[in-house]
Order: C-alpha cells, then sequence, then structure tokens
C-alpha cells in the first residue's frame, strides 16, 4: 500500500496493475523460478506478514543454510491470499503453514477439524498443485477470540459460546477477510448460531491495530492467534472454542515437490518435531512484546536446541 | 481477459450501488475525508505560504518543517496515530493533512514572493500600505500558483485517503483492503479505477474553481478579450 502514499491516481493504478500482474500473470518470475530450481540449486523461504511466520522462515533457513542448502528469503510478503499463489507459480519454494488454514484455502467448503481428517484431505490438493507437505510440528497457532478481562467479566464471557445472546452488544475486530472466511464470522454463526455483532471492524490479524483496538475499548472482541504473545501481556482472556469450528493448525512447512529434496526433507523434519506450541508463545512473546529481531530469536532457539 | 469481464461486472452490478458498502457510499466516505483534510490543510498552509511570502521571513524554516510532513510515510503516520488515540478518523486526518500542507505552503510562498517587483513597488507608488498590495495586489498576482498547490495537494489526498481502510474505516480504499484479504481481483481493480476517477475529477472540478478565482487580468483572458473585440472592430 506505501506506493499508492507516493501520489497520484497514476500510482494507484499502477500499483494495483502490478498487484495484478503478480496475482495471475505466469510471466517471467514463474520462468526463473523454475530454472532455478531445475539447477537444484536455490530454495527460497517465503513468509506472510506477522512476527510466528518470520521466526518460522529464518529457523527454515537456517537449518536449511547448515544442511547446505543454497537458500534464499523473501519474507513479509502479506497475507496468504497473497503468498500461496506465489508459491504455486514458483516465486518462492517454501513456506511455513498451518494445515487446517492451508485446506480450507484451497478448499472452502472443507469441514475437517482434527489433524488426522485436516492432513488427509490436504494431500492430494496439494499434490494436484505440484505441492508436498513436510512433517507436521506438533505445535499449532489456531485463531481464537479474544476479549479484555473487564469485558470478559461485564458479559461473562469464558466460551465462545457464551458470546451468543451478546454479540449484538458487541463490536467485533479483525482482518477484512474474517467477513467471508468459512472459520471466521460466518462460522461462529453456521456452529455456534451467534447472531450478527453489533459492528465489525476490519482491522489485523492480531496485529498492532487489532491490539490497541482491544486494549482502548474501539472494539470488543478481537481476533488473536492462540500463541501470541500480546494475549498474556495484555492480561486479555482467550475465549476457550467449545464446538469444533476452528480446524487443527499444525504448523507444517509446505514446499514445492521439485524442490523439496531429500536434504531439504530431513533438515526440515527435524525441527518441526522439536517446535511445540509453548516453545513457539514464547518465542513470540521475544519479538511483538519484547521487540526482538526475528532472525536472532530464530537462531538462537536453534542453537538451544543444538540443532544449529 | 477474464479479469477485466470481472471488473465490469463488479461495478455494474446493481447490489454495489447501494446499502452501506456501497459505491455510492464509499464514495462519500471517501470525498469526507479528503475534503476535510484539504480544507483544515489549506486553514493551516495558507496564513503561514503567504506570510512568509509576503514579509519574506522564514522562509527556511518554514517550508522544510513542513515538507517533513511529505517525508514520513502516510501509513506509518496513520498507524502511529492509531495506537496512539484509537480508532477514528483523527488518524487518517493527520496522515492526509501531513501530505497536504506542504505543496500549499511551498506554492502560495512561491507564488507571494515571485509577484514582479516593478507591481509592488508601483502599488506601493501609487500610496498602498502592506495590507493592501498583499491583498489588492500580490493575492490576485499570485492566485494561480497558490490554486495549484490546493491542487496538487487534494489530488494526492484522495488518492492517500485509500489508506483510511487499512485502519479499519470506509471509503473507496475498503474495496482494495478487503479485496486484497478476500482474493476478490475484480474488487480491488474496481476500487482502484473508482480511486482514480475521483482523483481525476478533483482535479477538473478545482480547475474549474481556479478559472472562478483567478482574477481576469492575471488570467490573461481580459487581455484576450480585448484583442479579439479589436479584431473584431477592425474586420
Amino acid at each position: 500500500m506505501r506506493r499508492i502514499r507516493l501520489g497520484g491516481a497514476a500510482t494507484a493504478v499502477a500499483a494495483c496493475l502490478a498487484l495484478l500482474l503478480a496475482a495471475c500473470g505466469g510471466g517471467n518470475d514463474a520462468l526463473e523460478g523454475g530454472s532455478q530450481q531445475n539447477g537444484g540449486s536455490t530454495v527460497t523461504v517465503g513468509s506472510t506478514n506477522f512476527s510466528e511466520q518470520l521466526i518460522l522462515a529464518q529457523m527454515y533457513a537456517a537449518v536449511l543454510e547448515k544442511a547446505g542448502v543454497k537458500v534464499d528469503t523473501r519474507l513479509n510478503l502479506g497475507a496468504r491470499e497473497v503468498v500461496f499463489p506465489a508459491l504455486e507459480k514458483g516465486d518462492i519454494d517454501l513456506l511455513p503453514e498451518y494445515n487446517g488454514s492451508v485446506l480450507s484455502f484451497l478448499d472452502p467448503k472443507a469441514t475437517q477439524t482434527t489433524s488426522e481428517e485436516v492432513n488427509t484431505a490436504l494431500a492430494p490438493l496439494l499434490d494436484a498443485k505440484g505441492l508436498v507437505a513436510l512433517d507436521e510440528s506438533p505445535a499449532e497457532d489456531k485463531d481464537g477470540w479474544a476479549v479484555t478481562k473487564e469485558t470478559a467479566d461485564k458479559y461473562g464471557l469464558a466460551k465462545i459460546s457464551d458470546l451468543k445472546g451478546k454479540a449484538s452488544q458487541l463490536v467485533v475486530g479483525g482482518p477484512p477477510e474474517l467477513k467471508t472466511r468459512p472459520a471466521g464470522l460466518p462460522g461462529l454463526k453456521s456452529v455456534y448460531g451467534i447472531e450478527d455483532f453489533k459492528e465489525f471492524k476490519a482491522l489485523d490479524a492480531g496485529g498492532p491495530l487489532t491490539t490497541s483496538a482491544l486494549n482502548k475499548g474501539d472494539i470488543d472482541v478481537g481476533r488473536v492467534f492462540t500463541t501470541q504473545g500480546a494475549i498474556a501481556a495484555n492480561n486479555w482472556v482467550l475465549l476457550e472454542e467449545d464446538k469444533p469450528l476452528e480446524p487443527a493448525q499444525n504448523i507444517v512447512p509446505i514446499g514445492r515437490k521439485d524442490a523439496m529434496t531429500d536434504q531439504v526433507k530431513q533438515a526440515l523434519n527435524a525441527i518441526s518435531a522439536k517446535i511445540t506450541t509453548e516453545e513457539l508463545t514464547k518465542l513470540n512473546k521475544l519479538v511483538d512484546v519484547d521487540k526482538e529481531d526475528p532472525e536472532k530469536v530464530a537462531n538462537d532457539w536453534l542453537t538451544q536446541q543444538g540443532l544449529l | 481477459m477474464t479479469v477485466i469481464n470481472e471488473v465490469f461486472t463488479w461495478l455494474t452490478d446493481p447490489a454495489q450501488w447501494s446499502g452501506p458498502d456501497g459505491i455510492p457510499v464509499r464514495t462519500l466516505q471517501h470525498l469526507y475525508y479528503s475534503l476535510l483534510a484539504t480544507a483544515i490543510a489549506a486553514a493551516i498552509a495558507l496564513p503561514i505560504g503567504v506570510f512568509i511570502g509576503h514579509t519574506g521571513r522564514g522562509a527556511l524554516v518554514a517550508v522544510n518543517l513542513t515538507n517533513l510532513g511529505r517525508a514520513i510515510p502516510s501509513l506509518g503516520i496513520i498507524i502511529l496515530m492509531f495506537t496512539l488515540v484509537g480508532f477514528g478518523i483523527v488518524p487518517v486526518l493527520v496522515a492526509l493533512i501531513a501530505l497536504a500542507v506542504p505543496p500549499i505552503v511551498t506554492n502560495s510562498y512561491i507564488g507571494i514572493r515571485s509577484v514582479d517587483r516593478d507591481v509592488r513597488e508601483a502599488a506601493e507608488g501609487m500610496g498602498m500600505r502592506g495590507r493592501q498590495v498583499l491583498w489588492q495586489v500580490e493575492l490576485p498576482v499570485a492566485m494561480p500558483l497558490i490554486m495549484a498547490g490546493i491542487r496538487t495537494s487534494a489530488v494526492q489526498v484522495v488518492a492517500t485517503a485509500t489508506l483510511a481502510a487499512f485502519v479499519g474505516l470506509g471509503g473507496l480504499g475498503r474495496y482494495l483492503i478487503d479485496g486484497l484479504s478476500q482474493r476478490d481481483l475484480a474488487q480491488v481493480v474496481g476500487g482502484a479505477i473508482l480511486v482514480a476517477v475521483l482523483s481525476l475529477l478533483t482535479e477538473l472540478v478545482l480547475g474549474r474553481v481556479q478559472a472562478l478565482v483567478v482574477s481576469p487580468g492575471v488570467a490573461g483572458r481580459a487581455a484576450d478579450a480585448a484583442v479579439r473585440a479589436k479584431v473584431e472592430k477592425a474586420a
């Protein structure tokens, strides 16, 4: 969006055309990516735009480098809606992902919720796109809903189903795609029978906007990630998921089949086994709350674990 | 090109033209943010520019200080202000005003400064005082440049007001931000087209306003008319 600022309608149009080309053109970039893989030399690690993704991508890059693979990074690329097509096209070769989110991205009607169900459903969909999921990690980063301590006390909120009958008095905030994603607001309605909220404010996914809006009372219910350091730091109440709506969200490296050599697989599977939800929450806090550099946090952790 | 078809379908869908998410409401919101920001920016910038142009004092400081507004990314200002003051129009207004003030200050300063010395001396020779020189000579002569500054600012503001959607407000930027996160390309491109059209319309309308407020003598139209009249008489 920064390009739009630079001025003038022409820039806005140009920026959007660039997006258009990036999203639907299979042009030169894809070809370049392809030739790189054929050489078998460089694996390009991508990531979306929040701290956990940056940490994981840096971990992947570090262990691959250690294993003697040539690595390039293209991080902070935006939401899955932008990053995943880049993976399909070959602009990037590898991405830290969440099995449930990818499934619902590739098949918006998917209803699987457990890890096994999700993985089974996911494998053929990825295969059809020339992609493959490596070993999943036990760590899960689910999407969740958080309220401040005051809101929780005032409305008696502990579980998601507690929102029923109260949502019409509450303002909800989260990323714009919540409005249409199956596990977003439509899911609250269909699975929990929760009525429409008073208002939906399109902000970000557990980022600075949602954090400050929740703390200032501009929104009452905010979309967060369950591994997010901000929940503990702000003393929020994470609403317990009491009906299966959110699919399993195990962290899993997803890559292009042609780039996932045995060398790459071994290196990544070794770290996936060691990442747990608790460890990841701690690392997220180091970056989000204590403002440490994601690359340093990733490398320090790998060193501690004896992986680097 | 399926995308072009989709964009066309999106733009012409009747559902798109009504309701609180509809194009008319989004356009009005966009104009509201833009007009408010440009008006406040002009109220701040014109007195500064005219003062330093008329007195010749503090030009370096004023021009450089206001240019800071252009140097800081608007998105940065918006997010910073959002975390400071919270949800609402203020973060967006601050960013847009910061963007709009510099061209108005610079243009009005240069407009007044560059009034011909002979013209100013003639006015003083006729017994005009400082304030009279400003209002009756300098401002009218500088008006084309002053208006050019306001036009530049307004067009930039209309294009940048798109960012309001980033912090949960409305305006045409909603289509860009929502479309991007919902993978709805038609909505993104359609929104971009609407912003572009609105920017161009802003430029056109302000061009008309300029023609009205610039004195005919300065614009050269009076001279043209006189010449034409002579030619007609001769013929």
